[in-house]
């Protein structure tokens, strides 16, 4: 056998391997998302967003899950975003070698893997103990500890690509530090921090864990922070686990809006980041 | 305009005294003796890793960003030593303006590329601004060919004109001396023409100092030429007289293009 022949088989081994493989991952995927609509479309109806959660057996949507969730979501984006990118402006402008960025950074990675049910427990141990009863406040500051370290590093990582010519650029006009960043490297980073806000907010919008212990969950209607509030995950992982086969399908329902809202995050930042890349 | 007068008197814009700069431990330039004169361009010529560019860093203090490197010496401007400590660099670069190698414009519109450096330095209304915006368009030989489109992103331009658009940021601030830092290598001939024609056209109202690998730019564009190797200043002169007849062998064998 020739080196070619040999090189043209190989490369069709390589090729269906790979092939293979992908096939094995899309086939989950595509399976679940069917499952999700299928299951989600049907339950879908008016009530789902002008009643709230009902008691077995009669009539009612996931009004108070939805607004809940959007209110926590909403409030830990709007508390975490600005620490976080002030945080990465830290990191990339001014403490890239110094031992508190050093430190930040590496502290920074360990609570970007940190699994979110141990900051549900943590914001359990020092908040909702302390005031003795569970609060959307609380859901929405455990929430906020997971969005910063993934803002604080994709804000880091974006400010880091821009070129070093470009900021020596401004510097020449006389452009004092701040300026340079807050006008020249922030923007030319501008979509790639925006598309790592994106992502965390869809990673912030499933997690069930970090609420378990926080905000718990509530049957009724209340935007009070200091009461317990009620929210899609906690709200699914509870109808979905109980033998009624009407608060089964409000679970569906509830599963596809989030799959819906996450999967509109993740084509929103895909089509920001397209934009960036052109660019340069 | 008539020809230069070969005895016409110098005024030094920058004195440069017992310059020496440091990269960490590294020494990069040693010893470095020479004036930048008033309203003549200066080329630094000589292979890769020689200092040029170091020099010209120097004279922005744009080595400032970077630990580490510093520079030792007097570096003369209207009298003051800008190497000494609390020395302003914000100002300092308000009067010394610096374009690089590669074409570097902002993300915001050809209108804010230019005015961004003016609103650091001074309060223009917005007539002015525009005036401004016009006069350094029109410096850089760029106004014609962008004066309709002036809220359009300065990335949408051309490589030659991106390099037009930041040599009229850089005299839109009006700074006494313009550093050139190898602005055509990543330029086409043509481009590269206009450049060296904007230089012949600045360096009525500039001081200019460029470093250039082009041995032909720097003959072309120059009044004076500094040859340096290894970090140091070999010879320095009129450039006619460093081309036609060099005083030392190995600047002769750099033009001449036996090294290097």
């Amino acid at each position: 056998m020739d080196l070619v022949t040999k090189r043209k088989i190989i490369n069709f081994i390589a090729l269906s391997l790979s092939l293979s493989a992908m096939a094995f991952g899309l086939f989950w995927l595509i399976w679940i998302l069917w499952m999700v609509c299928e299951q989600g479309f049907s339950s879908l109806s008016l009530a789902l967003i002008t009643l709230d959660t009902p008691p077995p057996g009669s009539a009612g949507g996931l009004r108070n899950a939805i607004v809940g969730s959007g209110i926590m979501v909403g409030l830990a984006m709007a508390i975490a975003t600005p620490i976080a990118i002030l945080s990465g402006i830290y990191l990339a402008e001014y403490g890239q070698t110094n031992w508190l960025g050093k430190t930040t950074r590496f502290v920074n990675d360990i609570m970007l893997s940190a699994p979110s049910i141990v900051i549900g427990l943590f914001i359990y141990a020092v908040y909702v103990t302390h005031l003795g009863k569970f609060s959307g406040m609380s859901g929405a500051i455990a929430l906020a500890l997971l969005v910063i370290p993934v803002v604080v590093r994709t804000t880091e990582d974006m400010l880091i690509l821009v070129p070093n010519a470009l900021r020596e650029a401004a510097f020449a006009l006389g452009a004092p530090k701040w300026k340079v960043v807050l006008m020249i490297t922030l923007r030319s980073a501008k979509t790639g921090v925006v598309t790592g806000i994106l992502l965390a907010l869809a990673r912030i919008s499933g997690e069930t864990a970090p609420l378990l212990f926080t905000a718990l969950s509530n049957q009724f209607w209340s935007v009070d922070l200091n009461e317990p509030m009620a929210n899609l995950p906690v709200t699914i992982f509870k109808f979905a686990m109980s033998p009624f086969a009407d608060w089964q399908g409000l679970a569906w329902a509830g599963v596809f809006i989030i799959t819906l809202t996450v999967l509109l995050l993740n084509v929103l930042a895909r089509v920001l980041f397209r934009k960036t890349g052109s660019q340069y | 305009m008539p020809p230069k007068d070969a005895n016409q008197e110098l005024h030094s814009q920058i004195s440069i005294r017992n310059l020496n700069f440091y990269y960490g431990k590294a020494i990069a330039l040693k010893n470095i003796n020479l004036d930048i004169y008033k309203g003549n361009v200066t080329a630094f010529i000589g292979p890769s890793g020689c200092g040029k560019s170091t020099l010209l860093r120097t004279i922005n203090r744009m080595y400032d960003l970077y630990p580490g490197q510093r520079a030792e010496g007097e570096l003369i401007i209207d009298g003051k030593n800008i190497l000494e400590n609390g020395v302003d660099t914000i100002q300092l670069r308000a009067q010394v303006g610096m374009v690089f190698q590669k074409p570097t414009p902002f993300p915001m519109s050809i209108y804010d590329n230019i005015a961004f450096g003016v609103r650091m330095h001074e309060k223009l209304t917005s007539r002015e601004m525009n005036d401004r915006v016009e006069w350094a368009l029109s410096k850089a030989a760029l106004w014609d060919e962008v004066k309709d489109k002036l809220n359009q992103p300065g990335t949408g331009l051309s490589g030659g004109q991106q390099q037009r658009l930041c040599i009229a940021r850089g005299v839109a601030v009006k700074p006494k001396v313009l550093l050139l830092d190898e602005p055509t290598s990543a330029l086409d001939p043509i481009s590269t023409m206009r450049i060296e024609e904007l230089v012949h056209e600045l360096k009525r109202e500039f001081t200019i100092a460029i470093v250039t690998h082009n041995m032909q730019q720097a003959a072309r564009l120059s009044d004076f030429t500094a040859y340096m190797y290894l970090g140091e200043m070999i010879e320095f002169g009129k450039t006619d007289e460093i081309f036609i007849k060099p005083q030392d062998k190995r600047t002769e064998d750099y033009i001449t293009g036996r090294v290097g």
